[in-house]
């Protein structure tokens, strides 16, 4: 019989589905007893190279109410027993069944052939206020990128600084662009008007069925395929300039991102809704103007920090916000996704921008500067295929969820909005977007994670008999990169369990990963609204009460507790979260928070986990690389460590190793082995450089080494100057720092589980 | 002037311009009587030199003209322009200019003097009576001594005395010469045509004639320079042909005066009721023989200045205590001299240096400006020009924008330039436009120029800064591939809507941007009805002409073209408009930001361009090339006595004494009007100084110093005697078209004929010898007042015809606001040259005749120019040879009317018609269109309503008539 493990290895495999309790409690009150909640992280477009689409349409539930999708298991039919099969299956026995109905078949994906199939759109939103050498390698990205764009996509260019330009791609001789004050917030139907995409009211009624033929034309002045205009554009990339306006002594240039990303989302509002569309914003540095403006143009008053936040002193930062949240709903409503790619030692904004790319699904990429490897691998990698030769990218999804009866659904956290479906199947208890049994999820790549939040209704008095199972079917629309409109659906089925009687399967049914990913994600929604310190003190309280229900233990006895195999790891991942960046703003840049945040909310679980708790690794002579524990004690002379905290890429070199390469010993043929021991954690580095989107700071350093902080500031502070005497050990490096070490916390958790106060 | 012979007290002598009585036949006639022009110098010895009381003054500098200067009669029909050559006689008392002064030969006359004209003897001919040490004229002697001009022969016609009025006419010597309008039989009755017989009894050959006028002012002082050194002159009229020696005056060339001989009190100014103004052009171009003012350089000081009133440094600042101190001629502010200006005083109490510095010698100099004239304390940059193309449906049908963008191809290499500089220093930008903007990127390292749309019009803003202003040279390849796309790219649009006011503000903030001045210049082809500030409306209602709602007509629609234009000049953004209308475009609301910025506007209505494209072309070559002054502000100072209270022309002012100009140039006149605060005295006369501080077109800062001494008078006499009339009009005209704004037209008419009535009248009481209430009498200065005063009555503006459109009307009411006296002159009252009455040999213009059907006769041809409008009429029974040769058509009927183009042809007469219209046109600063209008034909109404002394259809009264009423109002004011 397989594990737990396994099954829930399998169940990621095959659906992209995981939840935190596998087997469900029965009854609402038990439900909540389980502090965490009965969840699940769903990828939705989870690359399935085993699974291809099918040509059929799906068939319906013809439940009004109901509308699922489909069946996956013959046990199903007694869930949904309204369920009648279409004419299309007629020819349904025991050897030729449709997909729909074997087992390995939970996640089914239809192409649609109905609609009409429109070209994907790559809108560029490009900032000319850089320096020459920034600008100079984010246009030729960007002409690189061209040539990765399928040939028949539209795109379109919009510059801007002091104005912003929304270039015409499609005459000839003179260029041609239309500009706007960076100043002046305009209405969508204003900025059409203004690029003259609206016909007057008088001649479209007239014509009304011309009208069709003449609509691409007149979009087509700002959209044009790339394998007719590729030359051109690349020419009108080439001639970019910086922006002209002089820029006096002590001003930050004039920005006006708000409007730029304001007119490129009319424009695209006017010309095409709802299809697949990417807004790419090039940005290298804080909107200076305008509506969004984050910061003034004087230098001398710096861009707001955590501490102006708190102190209620950053005054353009509420008024942004609203400005870029607006913007942000009505793409997501258009279903195109925004993009930020911001570029710049300082801050650029992405506090104020972030919900762009959070609403729509859009990336968000934060780099020192156009010039670097970081940004042009990364840009690039946005245009990787898949095995089938697709890109990695879908639109306009819509993610719609069912639930049999005993569950309500709570709530979703990821890239993604509401669209505010009510139905029995939704809760009045919201967690995360919640109130709402369908998601847009404008942008999303086969990562793209969401986590789905549930709660158990059935009554207590109301016990599912023995063996019954629960139902939750994902259904997800989208445009496939091919502009096929697709529906991807998975159905789940888990086995209720009564506590009292099951508590032991239920515990060993719990997948303390992805419930401390959904944890995590709950947490970090939080702290978006609330105050740090209360974010932690909640996630304590569920860790404790976590502890107190499933920890082994005599009361007010701390060194009795114990925690069994399926939870250990949990309390850990709890301590290293507490200490992450997306909760801790300390030392961090409002922008870095947003970033790290909007990465976590849209990673899938092991990138997720890689996040809360970094990897370390150790190389030595001693023996192969091993994963070590991230704790100082791990930080040895003779070691070589490799830590991967998803946004960073640390090579650290012990002590000792940092002296022999400074004596050059790996360059003598007789210490050939140490030449090796160095390239070892250089090639696995290498190796996930290459995997991560989007890519990763690569640090190499070494003892004593100023960016050795990367890695020091991660550990485990188990040793710190405080206790280092007293250990009195040698090995491990002391960490200054007066955080808690993990055997403090865990200490205290214990002393807080067993007591019987709280 | 008297028309009635009652006055004269002296008996008629030989060259006095009263005909003897029997006369009669040849007063009706040209002027025939040679006898009376050979008069001239001696006409002060003549009788009337006895009344002036000048016994025993008479210098031999007063004799010397008389012996000099030799006449040439005018009946010959030749010119005469006996020049007076070779530099002043040292030690001529007003003479000795520096070295450096303009010693100016002028041209002479192609035609061959005799000896006798030559006139190389010193600068005798300067009217002796002129100078302020004068005794006062006596008071009854009427205009005829007018010092400048001879006396007006030819109305001296007497007429058969009239039984009805003046019962004392009897015992004249001479006949009176009486305009009774109910009583005097006219003694040419037989010979006017039939239906005047009924109407008029007066002989139209007998009242006074503006071109015996300006014949008689040709013969008489366009012979010899205009020297500037005395106090008080009165230049030659402006049709004469003069050179100017500046002698510490300014050139009439740059200001005219009502008068100049200014009242003492300001009890006399109002009881004589003439307007004490002056035309001021500061930037006057000169003719090649007169140098252009000297441009000083006080380093890093800046000009010299009174402490107190802040009048620059003039000839007539008094230097005492040996020339450490200065006395303001203005002020009387006593101030020290600097020790780098100082210099010795030599015992006449001038400086020593006084010859070598213009400032203290010549009446027109400039001064290079220091930083502290700059705006913002920064030496300005070069100025730009921008050029804003209208690119809607009817501009590019017409062809107008491949017309303009063909020419400005070749025009760009004619930008002003200052000096002897290689390249214009001016730089250029393009913008084109309907319902939305389009700039153009031209940078120089471009390789296509680019092209920005901004549809933000509400709004409006420049969306590039770099590579909008371009030199020509350096950007050439990329403006010429843009002049050469832009037709082209607007070839099939269907936009047919205009703005108007955003276009001006982006031409404005592109300015602002660049940190310059410039000018735009604008071509316009419709009504501004698109969505954008200053959209207007057709508001165009004829109905309303003649009731007090008719101002409105005038005014603008909107407020927000005086707000734009104010922002203009403050930014110093001159604008040119060239219209280009179809149909109505409201002149009067679009020209109102040309108007307040110093620009011009030219209309060229139902442009086509086989028809109006050399009109067109032309006026834009010459608007481009024409020198321009950037924000400019000039101010007037006056001695202490009277003060520039009124200001006309083109220009903002934003408080009551500075004229602020966004742009001047050579042709712009400001009228400014005196009044008085205080007594003047008549000792020191009235001081004028015009300062105009303006960037040149290289972005130099300037100075313009303008300054003119008048004389002051204690007797009415005087004033009148020291007339312009010309100015009279040029200042009337302006004041009633500004009056216009506010009041119904006919109270403007009203008050010009009451103001008129009542110069006139205090002439008759106060100065006039006492005669018969019933006689006019009108002094010799102001005699063609009335009839000047008719052609402003009865022109479009204030009289509406039919046909007159009211864009036409606004059109010419901004135009005349900054007219020159030259060209209100022409303007108002045409000039008509015969064509076939003078020898084919002749280059000279022929003499004009005067605006009145009854001259014309139908067997010649005629020209007709008004500065704008250029006819040639031809006559009905003109000789068929005549006709072949000139149009190449075999006979009358085969003319085309409204041709507009004479065939060139190869002979005499063609070639010199042609050349005299290439000559008319030459003289006017705007293209004029030639029509041909043959007699009888549908076109000759058009001809016909100028003209002026006819009664005209829309109501206008005739010369002969309006005289009469004159003489009416005249008489009841007296009694």
């Amino acid at each position: 019989m397989a594990t737990y493990l396994e099954f829930i290895q399998q169940n990621e495999e095959r659906d992209g589905v995981r939840f935190s309790w596998n087997v469900w409690p029965s009854s609402r009150l038990e439900a909540t007893r389980m502090v965490v909640p009965l969840a699940c992280l769903l990828t939705p477009l989870k690359e399935r190279p085993d699974l291809p689409p099918v040509q059929y349409e799906p068939v319906l539930c013809s439940r009004p109410t109901c509308k699922a999708c489909n069946i996956d298991m013959p046990a199903l039919i007694k869930l949904f027993p309204s369920f009648q099969f279409p004419p299309a299956y007629g020819g349904i026995s025991e050897v030729n069944q449709p997909a729909e109905l074997m087992p390995q078949f939970s996640t089914i994906e239809y192409m649609i052939q109905r609609g009409a199939q429109s070209p994907l759109i790559f809108l560029y939103v490009v900032d000319t206020c850089l320096e020459e050498d920034d600008l100079q390698a984010l246009k030729e990205s960007l002409q690189m990128s061209l040539s990765l764009l399928p040939p028949d996509a539209l795109v379109g260019l919009i510059t801007f600084g002091r104005m912003v330009q929304v270039h015409e791609l499609s005459c000839e001789g003179i260029s041609k662009s239309y500009v706007f004050r960076g100043t002046k917030d305009l209405t969508a139907k204003q900025i059409q008007d203004m690029l003259g995409l609206t016909k007057p009211a008088m001649p479209m009624q007239q014509a009304r069925p011309v009208q069709p033929q003449e609509h691409p034309f007149a979009s087509t002045r700002f959209l044009q395929p790339v394998h007719k205009i590729d030359m051109n554009l690349t020419d009108l990339l080439g001639e970019l300039q910086r922006d002209p306006w002089p820029v006096t002594q002590g001003k930050r240039p004039l920005r006006s991102t708000g409007v730029a990303l304001s007119i490129a989302v009319g424009l695209l509002e006017g010309t095409f809704p709802n299809t697949g569309a990417r807004i790419m914003l090039f940005t290298g540095g804080p909107p200076t103007q305008g509506p969004g403006m984050v910061v003034g143009d004087e230098l001398k008053i710096p861009i707001r920090s955590w501490h102006d936040i708190e102190k209620d002193n950053a005054r353009f930062m509420k008024k942004a916000t609203k400005h870029y949240e607006m913007l942000a709903n009505r793409t997501a409503a258009n279903g195109h996704c925004i993009d930020i790619y911001a570029c710049a030692l300082d801050q650029t904004g992405l506090l104020e921008m972030k919900c762009c790319a959070n609403l729509t699904g859009g990336y968000m990429v934060m780099g020192d500067s156009f010039n670097t490897s970081l940004f042009k691998q990364t840009f690039q990698r946005i245009f990787t295929k898949d095995f089938n030769g697709d890109f990695r990218m879908a639109f306009g999804a819509t993610l719609d969820v069912k639930t049999s009866r005993e569950l309500k659904i709570a709530g979703a956290i990821g890239p993604c909005v509401s669209l505010n479906v009510k139905g029995p199947c939704v809760s009045e208890n919201e967690l995360g977007v919640g109130g709402t049994s369908q998601w847009k999820i404008c942008g999303l790549d086969p990562t793209s994670t969401l986590g789905i939040y549930f709660e158990v209704v059935n009554q207590h008095n109301a016990p599912i008999p023995q063996g019954g199972r629960g139902a939750i079917q994902f259904v997800t629309h989208y445009q496939h990169s091919s502009t096929q409109r697709r529906i991807r659906v998975t159905t789940i089925a888990r086995n209720w369990a009564d506590v009292q009687s099951q508590l032991r399967h239920i515990e060993a049914a719990f997948d303390q990963e992805a419930a401390a990913v959904l944890m995590a994600r709950l947490g970090v929604f939080r702290a978006e609204s609330e105050e740090g310190p209360d974010v932690l003190r909640w996630l304590d309280r569920q860790l404790i009460r976590l502890c107190q229900k499933f920890g082994q233990y005599n009361k007010e006895d701390p060194t009795s507790f114990r925690l069994s195999d399926s939870f250990s790891l949990y309390p850990q991942f709890m301590f290293h979260l507490r200490r992450s960046p997306f909760l801790q703003v300390f030392n961090n840049s409002p922008d870095e928070s947003s970033y790290y945040r909007h990465h976590f909310a849209r990673q899938d679980l092991t990138q997720s986990l890689i996040m809360i708790q970094p990897i370390l690794y150790s190389y030595s002579f001693h023996g192969p690389p091993e994963p070590v524990l991230l704790d100082s004690s791990s930080i040895l002379a003779d070691r070589i460590l490799l830590m991967d905290t998803f946004f960073q890429i640390v090579i650290y070199l012990g002590e000792t190793i940092a002296q022999w390469r400074k004596a050059g010993y790996q360059d003598m043929p007789e210490y050939e082995n140490f030449k090796h021991l160095l390239q070892a954690p250089l090639d696995d580095a290498q190796e996930i450089l290459q995997a991560r989107f989007p890519m990763p700071r690569y640090i190499n350093t070494e003892h004593g080494g100023s960016q050795a902080r990367f890695l020091l500031s991660k550990v485990n502070p188990s040793q710190t100057h405080n206790n280092l005497y007293a250990w009195g050990q040698e090995t491990g490096a002391p960490i200054l720092t007066d955080d808690v070490s993990l055997q403090v916390f865990m200490d205290h958790l214990k002393k807080l589980a067993v007591s019987s106060a709280c | 002037m008297q028309i009635s012979g009652a006055v004269a007290p002296a008996p008629p002598s030989s060259g006095l311009g009263y005909g003897p009585p029997t006369s009669l036949a040849s007063a009706s006639g040209s002027f025939p009587n040679s006898g009376l022009y050979g008069s001239y110098p001696q006409g002060q010895a003549s009788p009337l030199s006895q009344a002036q009381g000048h016994p025993g003054i008479q210098t031999p500098q007063r004799s010397a003209p008389s012996q000099a200067s030799g006449f040439t009669p005018p009946a010959s029909g030749g010119p005469r322009l006996p020049s007076m050559t070779g530099p002043l006689l040292p030690g001529q008392s007003f003479g000795g200019p520096s070295v450096s002064q303009p010693n100016h030969v002028s041209s002479p006359p192609p035609q061959a003097l005799p000896p006798g004209t030559q006139m190389t003897g010193p600068l005798g001919p300067l009217p002796p009576m002129h100078s302020p040490q004068q005794p006062g004229y006596q008071p009854q002697q009427n205009g005829s001594f007018g010092p400048a001009r001879g006396p007006q022969p030819n109305y001296g016609s007497p007429y058969p005395a009239a039984p009805t009025f003046g019962s004392q006419s009897g015992p004249q010597p001479l006949p009176p010469k009486r305009l009774d309008p109910d009583a005097i039989p006219s003694p040419q009755l037989s010979e006017l045509p039939p239906q005047q017989k009924t109407r008029h009894r007066i002989d139209p050959d007998a009242i006074p004639s503006p071109i015996q006028v300006i014949e008689d002012d040709r013969n008489n002082r366009g012979t010899e320079p205009f020297v500037t050194g005395v106090r008080g002159q009165v230049p030659p009229l402006v049709t004469t042909n003069f050179l100017v020696k500046d002698q510490g005056n300014a050139s009439p060339r740059y200001i005219r005066c009502t008068s100049y001989n200014i009242p003492c009190t300001s009890d006399m100014a109002k009881q004589a009721q003439v307007p004490l103004a002056a035309v001021i052009k500061p930037l006057a171009s000169l003719p090649p023989e007169e140098a252009s003012p000297y441009v000083v350089d006080h380093g890093e000081s800046g000009p010299l200045r009174c402490n107190r009133c802040k009048a620059y440094m003039c000839p007539f600042m008094q230097f005492i205590e040996g020339g450490r101190r200065f006395q303001c001629c203005f002020c009387s502010c006593i101030n020290d001299v600097p020790p780098q200006y100082f210099q010795h005083l030599d015992h006449t109490g001038k400086r020593v240096d006084a010859y070598d510095r213009p400032e203290l010698s010549l009446g027109s100099y400039e001064f290079l400006a220091t930083v502290d004239y700059c705006k913002n304390n920064k030496f300005p940059s070069p100025p730009a020009f921008i050029f804003m193309i209208d690119v809607s449906y009817n501009a590019i049908r017409t062809g107008l924008v491949r017309l303009l963008c063909e020419e400005l191809k070749s025009l760009l290499d004619f930008l002003p330039r200052e000096g002897g500089a290689e390249e214009s220093a001016i730089r250029v930008g393009f913008v084109t436009y309907n319902k939305v903007l389009h700039f153009y990127n031209v940078k120089s390292s471009l390789a296509q120029p680019q092209m920005m749309v901004v549809s933000d019009v509400a709004d409006m803003f420049v969306p590039l800064l770099d590579g909008f202003l371009v030199n020509v040279n350096e950007s050439r390849a990329v403006i010429t591939s843009l002049l050469d796309q832009i037709p082209e790219m607007f070839a099939d649009t269907r936009e047919t809507e205009t703005v108007f006011v955003p276009v001006i503000q982006a031409g404005m903030e592109a300015l602002k941007a660049a940190e310059c001045a410039g000018k735009l210049f604008l071509f316009h082809t419709s009504l501004p009805i698109a969505e954008a500030p200053g959209k207007l409306k057709n508001r165009d209602d004829r109905k309303l002409i003649n009731t007090d709602k008719e101002k409105t007509l005038f005014q603008p629609q909107t407020g927000a073209y005086q707000t734009l234009a104010k922002e203009c000049v403050a930014q110093g953004c001159c604008v040119d408009l060239f219209l280009f209308p179809n149909q109505y475009v409201d002149v009067a609301t679009l020209s109102v930001v040309p108007q307040l910025t110093g620009g011009s506007v030219y209309k060229y209505a139902c442009f086509q361009v086989e028809n109006d494209q050399e009109r067109f072309l032309s006026d834009l070559r010459r608007d481009v090339q024409k020198v321009v002054g950037f924000d400019a502000v000039m101010r007037v100072r006056t001695s202490t006595g009277i003060r520039a209270v009124d200001f006309f022309g083109a220009f903002y002012m934003s408080n009551t004494t500075d004229v602020e100009l966004a742009g001047l140039d050579g042709d712009k006149t400001v009228t400014v009007e005196f009044k008085h605060d205080d007594r003047l005295n008549e000792e020191s006369g009235a001081l004028l100084q015009c300062a105009l501080l303006y960037t040149s077109c290289a972005g130099q800062r300037r100075l313009r110093i303008h300054n003119l001494a008048l004389n002051c008078c204690t007797q009415l006499a005087d004033l009148y005697r020291n007339c312009e009339t010309d100015t009279l009009i040029n200042y009337m005209a302006k004041f009633a078209y500004r009056g216009v704004l506010n009041s119904p037209v006919k109270a403007v008419r009203d008050t010009l004929i009451t103001q008129c009535a009542q110069i006139l009248a205090c002439y008759r009481k106060n100065c006039a010898s006492p005669s018969s209430a019933g006689q006019l009498i009108l002094p010799e200065c102001m005699k063609l007042l009335p009839v000047y005063l008719n052609c402003v009555l009865k022109s479009d503006v204030l009289q509406p015809g039919a046909e007159i459109t009211t864009d036409d009307r606004a059109y010419v009411r901004q135009l005349v606001t900054s007219m020159d006296v030259a060209e209100t002159n022409v303007f108002f009252y045409p000039r008509l040259l015969p064509l076939t009455k003078s020898p084919i040999e002749s280059t000279t213009e022929p003499p004009a005749v005067r605006a009145s059907e009854e001259r014309l006769s139908n067997g010649d041809m005629y020209l007709l120019e008004n500065g704008l409008n250029l006819f040639l009429w031809v006559g009905a029974s003109v000789q068929q040879g005549v006709v072949q040769s000139l149009f190449s058509v075999s006979s009358f009927s085969q003319i085309t009317s409204g041709l507009s183009v004479l065939p060139v042809l190869d002979n005499p007469l063609s070639k010199k018609v042609r050349g005299l219209i290439d000559s008319l046109r030459a003289q006017r600063s705007r293209y004029m269109k030639l029509i041909v209008v043959k007699q009888e034909d549908k076109l000759e109404m058009l001809f016909k309503h100028f003209l002026v002394e006819d009664k005209s259809l829309s109501g206008g009264a005739s010369y002969v008539d309006f005289l009469c009423h004159m003489h009416k109002e005249i008489r009841q004011l007296l009694s």
